[in-house]
Protein backbone atom coordinates (compact mmCIF):
# COMPACT_ATOMS: atom_id res chain seq x y z
CA UNK A 1 0.00 0.00 0.00
CA UNK A 2 1.31 3.42 -0.97
CA UNK A 3 -0.04 6.46 0.85
CA UNK A 4 0.38 10.10 -0.14
CA UNK A 5 -0.14 12.48 2.78
CA UNK A 6 -0.68 16.14 1.76
CA UNK A 7 2.20 16.01 -0.69
CA UNK A 8 3.24 19.26 -2.34
CA UNK A 9 6.03 19.78 -4.84
CA UNK A 10 7.24 23.19 -5.91
CA UNK A 11 10.18 23.14 -8.30
CA UNK A 12 13.05 25.63 -7.90
CA UNK A 13 11.75 27.63 -10.88
CA UNK A 14 8.51 28.22 -8.95
CA UNK A 15 6.28 25.76 -10.79
CA UNK A 16 3.75 24.18 -8.48
CA UNK A 17 3.61 20.67 -9.94
CA UNK A 18 1.73 18.98 -7.10
CA UNK A 19 -0.41 20.75 -4.54
CA UNK A 20 -1.62 19.08 -1.34
CA UNK A 21 -2.10 15.62 -2.83
CA UNK A 22 -3.45 12.83 -0.62
CA UNK A 23 -4.38 9.36 -1.82
CA UNK A 24 -4.12 5.69 -0.91
CA UNK A 25 -2.94 3.29 -3.61
CA UNK A 26 -4.10 -0.21 -2.64
CA UNK A 27 -1.69 -3.16 -2.68
CA UNK A 28 -1.75 -5.65 -5.54
CA UNK A 29 -3.92 -3.36 -7.64
CA UNK A 30 -3.14 -1.19 -10.63
CA UNK A 31 -3.58 2.52 -10.03
CA UNK A 32 -3.45 4.72 -13.11
CA UNK A 33 -2.69 8.45 -12.98
CA UNK A 34 -4.17 10.00 -16.07
CA UNK A 35 -4.21 13.63 -17.15
CA UNK A 36 -2.95 16.06 -19.76
CA UNK A 37 0.71 17.01 -20.15
CA UNK A 38 1.98 19.06 -17.24
CA UNK A 39 -0.70 17.99 -14.77
CA UNK A 40 1.93 16.58 -12.40
CA UNK A 41 1.23 12.87 -12.91
CA UNK A 42 4.85 11.97 -13.67
CA UNK A 43 6.00 14.05 -10.72
CA UNK A 44 3.69 11.99 -8.47
CA UNK A 45 5.15 8.76 -9.86
CA UNK A 46 8.76 9.86 -9.48
CA UNK A 47 8.17 10.88 -5.88
CA UNK A 48 7.38 7.25 -5.02
CA UNK A 49 10.96 6.15 -5.74
CA UNK A 50 12.43 9.45 -4.59
CA UNK A 51 13.63 10.55 -8.00
CA UNK A 52 11.89 13.73 -6.86
CA UNK A 53 11.59 14.68 -3.19
CA UNK A 54 8.38 16.39 -2.08
CA UNK A 55 8.60 19.99 -0.84
CA UNK A 56 6.21 19.07 1.96
CA UNK A 57 4.05 16.17 3.03
CA UNK A 58 5.09 12.54 3.18
CA UNK A 59 4.76 9.27 1.31
CA UNK A 60 4.51 5.91 3.06
CA UNK A 61 4.93 2.43 1.67
CA UNK A 62 3.27 -0.18 3.91
CA UNK A 63 3.31 2.34 6.74
CA UNK A 64 6.99 3.27 6.48
CA UNK A 65 7.98 6.80 5.46
CA UNK A 66 10.11 6.44 2.31
CA UNK A 67 12.26 9.40 3.36
CA UNK A 68 13.58 7.41 6.33
CA UNK A 69 15.93 5.10 4.39
CA UNK A 70 18.42 5.54 1.60
CA UNK A 71 17.08 6.60 -1.80
CA UNK A 72 19.29 4.09 -3.63
CA UNK A 73 18.03 1.14 -1.56
CA UNK A 74 14.44 2.27 -2.09
CA UNK A 75 14.91 2.53 -5.88
CA UNK A 76 16.46 -0.94 -6.01
CA UNK A 77 13.38 -2.37 -4.30
CA UNK A 78 10.95 -0.81 -6.79
CA UNK A 79 10.61 -1.72 -10.46
CA UNK A 80 10.73 1.23 -12.86
CA UNK A 81 9.73 1.21 -16.52
CA UNK A 82 9.99 4.37 -18.60
CA UNK A 83 8.80 5.54 -22.00
CA UNK A 84 11.90 4.94 -24.08
CA UNK A 85 12.84 1.75 -22.24
CA UNK A 86 15.89 3.50 -20.70
CA UNK A 87 18.03 0.47 -21.46
CA UNK A 88 21.79 0.87 -21.31
CA UNK A 89 22.85 0.91 -24.98
CA UNK A 90 26.31 -0.51 -24.28
CA UNK A 91 25.01 -3.63 -22.54
CA UNK A 92 23.40 -6.69 -24.04
CA UNK A 93 19.78 -7.44 -23.25
CA UNK A 94 20.66 -10.06 -20.64
CA UNK A 95 23.06 -7.70 -18.85
CA UNK A 96 20.46 -4.95 -18.91
CA UNK A 97 17.90 -7.19 -17.23
CA UNK A 98 20.46 -8.39 -14.67
CA UNK A 99 21.73 -4.88 -13.87
CA UNK A 100 20.04 -4.37 -10.51
CA UNK A 101 20.46 -7.94 -9.17
CA UNK A 102 24.19 -7.66 -9.96
CA UNK A 103 24.36 -4.32 -8.16
CA UNK A 104 22.75 -6.03 -5.18
CA UNK A 105 25.45 -8.71 -5.18
CA UNK A 106 23.63 -11.63 -6.80
CA UNK A 107 26.07 -14.05 -8.45
CA UNK A 108 26.42 -13.44 -12.19
CA UNK A 109 25.38 -16.98 -13.21
CA UNK A 110 22.25 -16.79 -11.01
CA UNK A 111 21.38 -13.30 -12.27
CA UNK A 112 21.70 -14.46 -15.88
CA UNK A 113 19.58 -17.57 -15.32
CA UNK A 114 16.90 -15.40 -13.79
CA UNK A 115 17.18 -12.88 -16.64
CA UNK A 116 16.54 -15.69 -19.12
CA UNK A 117 13.42 -16.70 -17.21
CA UNK A 118 12.25 -13.08 -17.26
CA UNK A 119 12.58 -13.04 -21.05
CA UNK A 120 10.06 -15.90 -21.06
CA UNK A 121 7.85 -14.00 -18.63
CA UNK A 122 7.61 -10.95 -20.87
CA UNK A 123 7.16 -13.06 -24.00
CA UNK A 124 10.53 -12.57 -25.68
CA UNK A 125 12.65 -15.19 -27.44
CA UNK A 126 15.70 -16.20 -25.42
CA UNK A 127 17.81 -15.74 -28.56
CA UNK A 128 17.43 -11.97 -28.10
CA UNK A 129 19.39 -12.11 -24.83
CA UNK A 130 22.72 -11.51 -26.50
CA UNK A 131 21.65 -8.61 -28.71
CA UNK A 132 22.17 -4.96 -27.96
CA UNK A 133 19.07 -2.80 -27.33
CA UNK A 134 19.53 -0.94 -30.62
CA UNK A 135 19.07 -4.25 -32.46
CA UNK A 136 15.55 -4.66 -31.06
CA UNK A 137 12.28 -3.09 -32.20
CA UNK A 138 10.61 -0.48 -30.02
CA UNK A 139 8.09 -2.99 -28.68
CA UNK A 140 10.80 -5.51 -27.85
CA UNK A 141 12.80 -2.83 -26.04
CA UNK A 142 9.77 -2.01 -23.90
CA UNK A 143 9.37 -5.69 -23.02
CA UNK A 144 13.02 -5.80 -21.97
CA UNK A 145 12.35 -2.66 -19.92
CA UNK A 146 9.50 -4.47 -18.14
CA UNK A 147 11.72 -7.53 -17.59
CA UNK A 148 14.37 -5.31 -16.01
CA UNK A 149 11.71 -3.73 -13.80
CA UNK A 150 10.69 -7.19 -12.59
CA UNK A 151 14.27 -8.43 -12.05
CA UNK A 152 14.45 -7.68 -8.33
CA UNK A 153 11.00 -9.20 -7.83
CA UNK A 154 9.65 -5.90 -6.49
CA UNK A 155 6.29 -5.50 -4.81
CA UNK A 156 5.84 -2.19 -6.58
CA UNK A 157 6.17 -1.51 -10.29
CA UNK A 158 6.22 2.10 -11.51
CA UNK A 159 5.42 2.63 -15.16
CA UNK A 160 5.86 6.09 -16.71
CA UNK A 161 4.00 6.13 -20.04
CA UNK A 162 5.72 2.87 -20.97
CA UNK A 163 3.72 2.32 -24.13
CA UNK A 164 3.61 5.94 -25.29
CA UNK A 165 6.19 5.64 -28.06
CA UNK A 166 5.20 2.41 -29.79
CA UNK A 167 2.73 2.05 -32.62
CA UNK A 168 -0.93 1.27 -31.80
CA UNK A 169 -0.78 -2.43 -32.67
CA UNK A 170 2.33 -3.06 -30.56
CA UNK A 171 0.83 -0.96 -27.79
CA UNK A 172 -2.25 -3.13 -27.82
CA UNK A 173 -0.05 -6.25 -27.49
CA UNK A 174 1.92 -4.75 -24.63
CA UNK A 175 -1.24 -3.69 -22.80
CA UNK A 176 -2.67 -7.22 -23.02
CA UNK A 177 0.69 -8.59 -21.89
CA UNK A 178 0.67 -6.30 -18.88
CA UNK A 179 -2.85 -7.41 -17.94
CA UNK A 180 -1.71 -11.03 -18.15
CA UNK A 181 1.44 -10.30 -16.11
CA UNK A 182 -0.54 -8.45 -13.48
CA UNK A 183 -2.96 -11.38 -13.29
CA UNK A 184 -0.04 -13.78 -12.71
CA UNK A 185 2.27 -11.66 -10.56
CA UNK A 186 -0.05 -9.51 -8.44
CA UNK A 187 2.17 -6.45 -8.15
CA UNK A 188 1.18 -3.03 -6.90
CA UNK A 189 1.38 -1.19 -10.21
CA UNK A 190 1.41 2.59 -10.54
CA UNK A 191 0.90 3.57 -14.15
CA UNK A 192 1.05 7.02 -15.74
CA UNK A 193 -0.58 7.78 -19.08
CA UNK A 194 -2.37 10.55 -20.93
CA UNK A 195 -4.47 8.01 -22.81
CA UNK A 196 -7.84 7.58 -21.10
CA UNK A 197 -8.55 4.33 -22.96
CA UNK A 198 -5.30 2.87 -21.68
CA UNK A 199 -6.21 4.04 -18.18
CA UNK A 200 -9.64 2.39 -18.31
CA UNK A 201 -8.19 -0.81 -19.78
CA UNK A 202 -5.40 -1.28 -17.25
CA UNK A 203 -6.59 0.45 -14.10
CA UNK A 204 -8.33 -1.06 -11.10
CA UNK A 205 -8.27 2.45 -9.70
CA UNK A 206 -8.17 5.37 -12.11
CA UNK A 207 -7.14 8.82 -10.89
CA UNK A 208 -8.01 11.67 -13.25
CA UNK A 209 -5.82 14.67 -12.57
CA UNK A 210 -6.10 18.36 -13.33
CA UNK A 211 -3.30 20.91 -13.24
CA UNK A 212 -1.28 20.82 -10.01
CA UNK A 213 -2.17 17.14 -9.58
CA UNK A 214 -5.62 18.10 -8.29
CA UNK A 215 -7.78 14.98 -8.22
CA UNK A 216 -10.74 15.47 -10.54
CA UNK A 217 -12.08 12.00 -9.82
CA UNK A 218 -10.94 8.69 -8.36
CA UNK A 219 -12.72 5.43 -8.96
CA UNK A 220 -12.99 2.28 -10.96
CA UNK A 221 -13.40 2.74 -14.72
CA UNK A 222 -17.05 1.79 -14.37
CA UNK A 223 -17.73 4.36 -11.65
CA UNK A 224 -16.07 7.13 -13.63
CA UNK A 225 -17.80 6.29 -16.88
CA UNK A 226 -21.19 5.95 -15.24
CA UNK A 227 -20.86 9.09 -13.13
CA UNK A 228 -18.36 11.68 -14.32
CA UNK A 229 -17.82 13.91 -11.28
CA UNK A 230 -17.50 17.15 -13.24
CA UNK A 231 -17.62 18.69 -16.69
CA UNK A 232 -13.82 18.35 -16.80
CA UNK A 233 -14.02 14.60 -16.27
CA UNK A 234 -16.88 14.23 -18.72
CA UNK A 235 -14.89 16.13 -21.33
CA UNK A 236 -11.69 14.23 -20.56
CA UNK A 237 -13.25 10.81 -20.97
CA UNK A 238 -15.09 11.97 -24.06
CA UNK A 239 -18.57 11.54 -22.63
CA UNK A 240 -19.62 15.06 -23.55
CA UNK A 241 -19.05 14.38 -27.23
CA UNK A 242 -20.97 11.16 -27.09
CA UNK A 243 -17.84 9.09 -27.62
CA UNK A 244 -18.85 6.69 -24.90
CA UNK A 245 -22.50 6.45 -25.78
CA UNK A 246 -22.96 4.09 -28.65
CA UNK A 247 -26.05 3.42 -30.73
CA UNK A 248 -27.02 0.97 -33.43
CA UNK A 249 -26.60 2.54 -36.83
CA UNK A 250 -29.72 1.75 -38.77
CA UNK A 251 -28.49 3.31 -42.00
CA UNK A 252 -25.72 0.78 -42.51
CA UNK A 253 -26.67 -2.56 -43.98
CA UNK A 254 -26.07 -5.51 -41.69
CA UNK A 255 -23.42 -7.97 -42.73
CA UNK A 256 -24.03 -11.41 -41.31
CA UNK A 257 -24.76 -11.38 -37.60
CA UNK A 258 -22.93 -8.14 -36.80
CA UNK A 259 -24.53 -4.77 -36.23
CA UNK A 260 -22.56 -1.56 -36.67
CA UNK A 261 -22.41 0.81 -33.71
CA UNK A 262 -21.84 4.55 -33.98
CA UNK A 263 -20.88 7.08 -31.31
CA UNK A 264 -22.68 10.28 -30.50
CA UNK A 265 -20.93 12.16 -33.29
CA UNK A 266 -22.01 9.57 -35.83
CA UNK A 267 -18.58 7.99 -36.30
CA UNK A 268 -18.36 4.22 -36.58
CA UNK A 269 -17.15 2.88 -33.24
CA UNK A 270 -17.30 -0.89 -33.74
CA UNK A 271 -19.65 -3.76 -34.21
CA UNK A 272 -21.68 -5.89 -31.87
CA UNK A 273 -22.69 -9.47 -32.40
CA UNK A 274 -26.38 -9.86 -33.05
CA UNK A 275 -27.16 -13.46 -33.93
CA UNK A 276 -30.13 -13.47 -36.24
CA UNK A 277 -30.24 -9.70 -36.20
CA UNK A 278 -31.36 -9.58 -32.58
CA UNK A 279 -29.32 -7.66 -30.03
CA UNK A 280 -28.52 -9.75 -26.99
CA UNK A 281 -30.74 -8.21 -24.33
CA UNK A 282 -31.93 -4.64 -24.71
CA UNK A 283 -30.37 -1.71 -22.90
CA UNK A 284 -27.04 -3.42 -22.24
CA UNK A 285 -24.44 -0.75 -21.61
CA UNK A 286 -22.10 -1.72 -24.39
CA UNK A 287 -20.44 1.67 -24.43
CA UNK A 288 -19.69 1.64 -20.73
CA UNK A 289 -17.82 -1.64 -20.79
CA UNK A 290 -14.24 -0.59 -21.32
CA UNK A 291 -13.06 -4.17 -21.59
CA UNK A 292 -14.95 -4.69 -24.82
CA UNK A 293 -11.83 -4.30 -26.95
CA UNK A 294 -13.52 -4.10 -30.31
CA UNK A 295 -15.33 -1.06 -29.03
CA UNK A 296 -12.75 0.85 -27.02
CA UNK A 297 -10.04 0.23 -29.61
CA UNK A 298 -11.80 2.34 -32.11
CA UNK A 299 -12.13 5.28 -29.78
CA UNK A 300 -8.39 5.64 -29.20
CA UNK A 301 -8.46 9.27 -30.21
CA UNK A 302 -10.48 10.10 -27.12
CA UNK A 303 -7.29 9.95 -25.08
CA UNK A 304 -5.87 12.98 -26.78
CA UNK A 305 -8.73 15.14 -25.62
CA UNK B 1 64.34 15.03 -54.46
CA UNK B 2 67.98 14.50 -53.67
CA UNK B 3 67.44 16.05 -50.31
CA UNK B 4 64.67 13.60 -49.57
CA UNK B 5 66.81 10.63 -50.67
CA UNK B 6 69.70 11.92 -48.59
CA UNK B 7 67.38 12.10 -45.58
CA UNK B 8 66.24 8.53 -46.15
CA UNK B 9 69.83 7.39 -46.54
CA UNK B 10 70.62 9.03 -43.23
CA UNK B 11 67.67 7.29 -41.56
CA UNK B 12 68.54 3.85 -42.87
CA UNK B 13 72.28 4.07 -42.23
CA UNK B 14 72.91 1.69 -39.29
CA UNK B 15 75.75 3.96 -38.16
CA UNK B 16 73.21 6.68 -37.27
CA UNK B 17 70.98 4.44 -35.21
CA UNK B 18 72.90 4.10 -31.99
CA UNK B 19 75.52 6.14 -30.19
CA UNK B 20 74.96 9.14 -27.92
CA UNK B 21 73.48 11.24 -30.74
CA UNK B 22 71.88 8.35 -32.61
CA UNK B 23 68.28 7.97 -33.67
CA UNK B 24 67.33 5.33 -31.10
CA UNK B 25 68.33 7.18 -27.90
CA UNK B 26 66.72 10.39 -29.16
CA UNK B 27 63.56 8.51 -30.11
CA UNK B 28 63.45 6.93 -26.67
CA UNK B 29 63.85 10.36 -25.05
CA UNK B 30 61.11 11.79 -27.25
CA UNK B 31 58.74 8.98 -26.31
CA UNK B 32 59.69 9.41 -22.66
CA UNK B 33 58.87 13.16 -22.66
CA UNK B 34 55.60 12.44 -24.43
CA UNK B 35 54.61 9.58 -22.14
CA UNK B 36 55.45 11.48 -18.97
CA UNK B 37 53.59 14.61 -20.09
CA UNK B 38 50.55 12.63 -21.17
CA UNK B 39 50.46 10.70 -17.89
CA UNK B 40 50.46 13.92 -15.86
CA UNK B 41 47.96 15.59 -18.22
CA UNK B 42 45.57 12.61 -18.06
CA UNK B 43 45.68 12.57 -14.26
CA UNK B 44 44.75 16.27 -14.24
CA UNK B 45 42.51 16.65 -17.29
CA UNK B 46 40.32 13.54 -17.39
CA UNK B 47 39.00 13.60 -13.78
CA UNK B 48 38.37 17.34 -14.04
CA UNK B 49 36.52 16.86 -17.32
CA UNK B 50 34.47 14.00 -15.87
CA UNK B 51 33.60 16.09 -12.82
CA UNK B 52 32.42 18.98 -14.99
CA UNK B 53 30.56 16.64 -17.34
CA UNK B 54 28.82 14.69 -14.57
CA UNK B 55 27.74 17.64 -12.45
CA UNK B 56 27.29 20.11 -15.30
CA UNK B 57 28.93 22.71 -13.06
CA UNK B 58 31.92 24.89 -13.92
CA UNK B 59 31.52 24.28 -17.61
CA UNK B 60 32.00 27.92 -18.57
CA UNK B 61 35.09 28.30 -16.41
CA UNK B 62 36.64 25.19 -17.94
CA UNK B 63 35.89 26.30 -21.48
CA UNK B 64 37.45 29.72 -20.83
CA UNK B 65 40.49 28.16 -19.18
CA UNK B 66 40.97 25.71 -22.03
CA UNK B 67 40.78 28.43 -24.68
CA UNK B 68 43.28 30.55 -22.76
CA UNK B 69 45.67 27.61 -22.40
CA UNK B 70 45.42 26.84 -26.10
CA UNK B 71 46.35 30.43 -26.94
CA UNK B 72 49.60 30.31 -24.92
CA UNK B 73 52.69 30.19 -27.16
CA UNK B 74 54.47 27.05 -26.02
CA UNK B 75 57.97 28.16 -26.97
CA UNK B 76 57.63 31.51 -25.21
CA UNK B 77 56.20 29.84 -22.14
CA UNK B 78 59.04 27.33 -21.84
CA UNK B 79 61.68 30.10 -21.94
CA UNK B 80 59.72 32.05 -19.35
CA UNK B 81 59.67 29.04 -17.02
CA UNK B 82 63.35 28.30 -17.60
CA UNK B 83 64.19 31.87 -16.56
CA UNK B 84 62.79 31.03 -13.14
CA UNK B 85 63.74 27.37 -12.73
CA UNK B 86 66.78 26.84 -14.90
CA UNK B 87 67.20 24.13 -17.48
CA UNK B 88 65.82 20.64 -17.00
CA UNK B 89 63.03 18.25 -17.89
CA UNK B 90 60.60 20.01 -15.50
CA UNK B 91 59.84 23.11 -17.61
CA UNK B 92 59.37 20.96 -20.71
CA UNK B 93 56.89 18.68 -18.97
CA UNK B 94 55.00 21.69 -17.57
CA UNK B 95 54.46 23.29 -20.98
CA UNK B 96 53.55 19.99 -22.61
CA UNK B 97 51.01 19.31 -19.86
CA UNK B 98 49.50 22.77 -20.37
CA UNK B 99 49.26 21.93 -24.06
CA UNK B 100 47.70 18.51 -23.51
CA UNK B 101 45.12 19.27 -20.81
CA UNK B 102 42.60 21.29 -22.90
CA UNK B 103 41.85 18.56 -25.48
CA UNK B 104 41.65 15.94 -22.71
CA UNK B 105 39.29 18.13 -20.70
CA UNK B 106 37.14 18.87 -23.74
CA UNK B 107 36.96 15.19 -24.69
CA UNK B 108 35.94 14.15 -21.20
CA UNK B 109 33.24 16.73 -20.56
CA UNK B 110 31.79 16.76 -24.05
CA UNK B 111 31.79 12.95 -23.94
CA UNK B 112 29.67 12.96 -20.79
CA UNK B 113 27.45 15.74 -22.11
CA UNK B 114 26.69 13.69 -25.23
CA UNK B 115 25.34 10.76 -23.21
CA UNK B 116 21.59 10.47 -23.65
CA UNK B 117 19.90 12.09 -20.60
CA UNK B 118 17.04 9.56 -20.31
CA UNK B 119 19.62 6.75 -20.14
CA UNK B 120 21.28 8.39 -17.14
CA UNK B 121 17.89 9.11 -15.58
CA UNK B 122 16.93 5.45 -15.97
CA UNK B 123 20.22 4.30 -14.43
CA UNK B 124 19.51 6.48 -11.40
CA UNK B 125 15.88 5.37 -11.21
CA UNK B 126 16.75 1.66 -11.07
CA UNK B 127 19.05 2.35 -8.13
CA UNK B 128 22.58 3.08 -9.31
CA UNK B 129 24.64 5.32 -7.04
CA UNK B 130 26.23 8.44 -8.54
CA UNK B 131 29.59 6.62 -8.73
CA UNK B 132 28.02 3.65 -10.46
CA UNK B 133 26.31 5.95 -12.96
CA UNK B 134 29.67 7.58 -13.71
CA UNK B 135 31.71 4.37 -13.92
CA UNK B 136 29.20 1.96 -15.46
CA UNK B 137 27.15 4.24 -17.69
CA UNK B 138 28.63 7.64 -18.42
CA UNK B 139 32.30 6.73 -18.92
CA UNK B 140 31.69 3.67 -21.12
CA UNK B 141 29.27 5.64 -23.29
CA UNK B 142 31.61 8.65 -23.43
CA UNK B 143 34.64 6.49 -24.29
CA UNK B 144 34.80 7.38 -28.00
CA UNK B 145 35.03 11.11 -27.23
CA UNK B 146 37.32 10.67 -24.21
CA UNK B 147 39.65 8.61 -26.36
CA UNK B 148 39.41 11.15 -29.16
CA UNK B 149 40.70 13.75 -26.72
CA UNK B 150 43.59 11.48 -25.68
CA UNK B 151 44.56 10.87 -29.29
CA UNK B 152 44.55 14.52 -30.34
CA UNK B 153 46.45 15.56 -27.17
CA UNK B 154 49.07 12.87 -27.77
CA UNK B 155 49.66 14.00 -31.35
CA UNK B 156 50.04 17.62 -30.27
CA UNK B 157 52.50 16.62 -27.55
CA UNK B 158 54.60 14.48 -29.91
CA UNK B 159 54.82 17.36 -32.37
CA UNK B 160 55.56 19.98 -29.75
CA UNK B 161 58.08 17.90 -27.79
CA UNK B 162 60.56 18.82 -30.54
CA UNK B 163 61.16 22.06 -28.61
CA UNK B 164 63.08 19.97 -26.07
CA UNK B 165 66.02 20.40 -28.44
CA UNK B 166 65.95 24.19 -27.88
CA UNK B 167 66.34 23.95 -24.15
CA UNK B 168 69.29 21.65 -23.80
CA UNK B 169 67.39 18.37 -23.84
CA UNK B 170 67.44 15.74 -26.54
CA UNK B 171 64.58 14.06 -28.38
CA UNK B 172 63.94 14.03 -32.10
CA UNK B 173 63.88 17.83 -32.11
CA UNK B 174 67.69 17.80 -31.87
CA UNK B 175 67.92 16.62 -35.48
CA UNK B 176 65.84 19.57 -36.60
CA UNK B 177 67.81 22.13 -34.63
CA UNK B 178 71.20 20.71 -35.47
CA UNK B 179 70.22 20.42 -39.11
CA UNK B 180 69.11 24.04 -39.26
CA UNK B 181 72.15 25.30 -37.34
CA UNK B 182 74.60 23.39 -39.56
CA UNK B 183 72.58 24.09 -42.70
CA UNK B 184 72.46 20.32 -43.06
CA UNK B 185 68.90 20.23 -44.37
CA UNK B 186 69.00 16.49 -44.93
CA UNK B 187 69.41 16.09 -41.16
CA UNK B 188 66.52 18.48 -40.45
CA UNK B 189 64.30 16.66 -42.91
CA UNK B 190 65.24 13.31 -41.39
CA UNK B 191 64.22 14.68 -37.98
CA UNK B 192 60.88 15.86 -39.35
CA UNK B 193 60.22 12.49 -40.97
CA UNK B 194 60.98 10.76 -37.69
CA UNK B 195 58.53 12.95 -35.77
CA UNK B 196 55.81 12.34 -38.36
CA UNK B 197 56.45 8.60 -38.39
CA UNK B 198 56.34 8.46 -34.58
CA UNK B 199 53.08 10.41 -34.53
CA UNK B 200 51.47 8.10 -37.09
CA UNK B 201 52.63 4.95 -35.29
CA UNK B 202 51.44 6.14 -31.91
CA UNK B 203 48.08 7.16 -33.36
CA UNK B 204 47.69 3.73 -34.94
CA UNK B 205 48.45 2.06 -31.60
CA UNK B 206 45.93 4.30 -29.85
CA UNK B 207 43.34 3.53 -32.52
CA UNK B 208 43.82 -0.16 -31.79
CA UNK B 209 43.59 0.46 -28.04
CA UNK B 210 40.39 2.42 -28.60
CA UNK B 211 38.78 -0.61 -30.22
CA UNK B 212 39.62 -2.66 -27.15
CA UNK B 213 38.43 -0.10 -24.62
CA UNK B 214 35.19 1.12 -26.23
CA UNK B 215 32.31 -1.26 -25.42
CA UNK B 216 30.72 -3.15 -28.32
CA UNK B 217 27.31 -1.53 -28.14
CA UNK B 218 28.94 1.92 -28.31
CA UNK B 219 31.47 1.01 -30.98
CA UNK B 220 28.58 0.59 -33.38
CA UNK B 221 28.31 4.35 -33.27
CA UNK B 222 25.44 4.32 -30.83
CA UNK B 223 26.31 6.77 -28.11
CA UNK B 224 22.65 7.71 -28.21
CA UNK B 225 19.51 5.76 -27.85
CA UNK B 226 18.07 5.09 -31.33
CA UNK B 227 14.67 6.43 -30.31
CA UNK B 228 16.15 9.80 -29.49
CA UNK B 229 16.85 10.65 -33.09
CA UNK B 230 13.14 11.13 -33.51
CA UNK B 231 12.30 12.16 -29.97
CA UNK B 232 8.54 11.98 -29.61
CA UNK B 233 6.73 14.87 -28.05
CA UNK B 234 4.98 13.77 -24.87
CA UNK B 235 1.53 14.13 -26.34
CA UNK B 236 2.28 12.38 -29.56
CA UNK B 237 1.16 8.82 -29.38
CA UNK B 238 0.29 6.14 -31.80
CA UNK B 239 3.23 7.18 -33.95
CA UNK B 240 4.94 4.56 -36.03
CA UNK B 241 8.04 3.32 -34.25
CA UNK B 242 11.28 4.51 -35.77
CA UNK B 243 13.35 1.88 -34.01
CA UNK B 244 14.99 -0.58 -36.37
CA UNK B 245 13.01 -3.74 -36.74
CA UNK B 246 14.52 -7.16 -36.74
CA UNK B 247 15.79 -8.61 -39.96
Amino acid sequence: MIEFHSVTKRFPDGTLAVEDFSLVLPSRKTTVFVGSSGCGKTTLLRMINRMIDPSSGSIEIDGVDIASGSAVALRRSIGYVMQNSGLLPHRRVIDNIATVPLLKGVKKADAHTQAMELLDTVGLDRALAYRYPSQLSGGQQQRVGVARGLAVNPNILLMDEPFGAVDPIVRDDLQQELLRLQHDLDKTVVFVTHDIDEAFLLGDQVVILEKGAQIAQVGTPKEILANPASDFVASFIGADRGKRRLAVDSTVARSGDDVVLVDGAGYVAGVIEAPGGVLPGSGVGVGTNSRARSVSNKTDQAGDA
Amino acid sequence: MNLFLDALNFLFDPANLTGANGIVPRLVDHVWYTGLSMAVAIVIGIPLGLLVGHTGRGRNAVVALSSAARALPTLGLIFLIILYTGLGVGPLIVVLVILAVPPLLAGAYSGLEAVNRPTIDAARAIGMTEWQILLKVEIPLAMPLIFGGIRSATLQVIATATIAGYVGLTGLGRFLIEGLALRDYKLALAGAILVIALALCVDAILALAQRLVVPHGVARGLTRHPDESAAPTPRQHGRVSTAPSNP
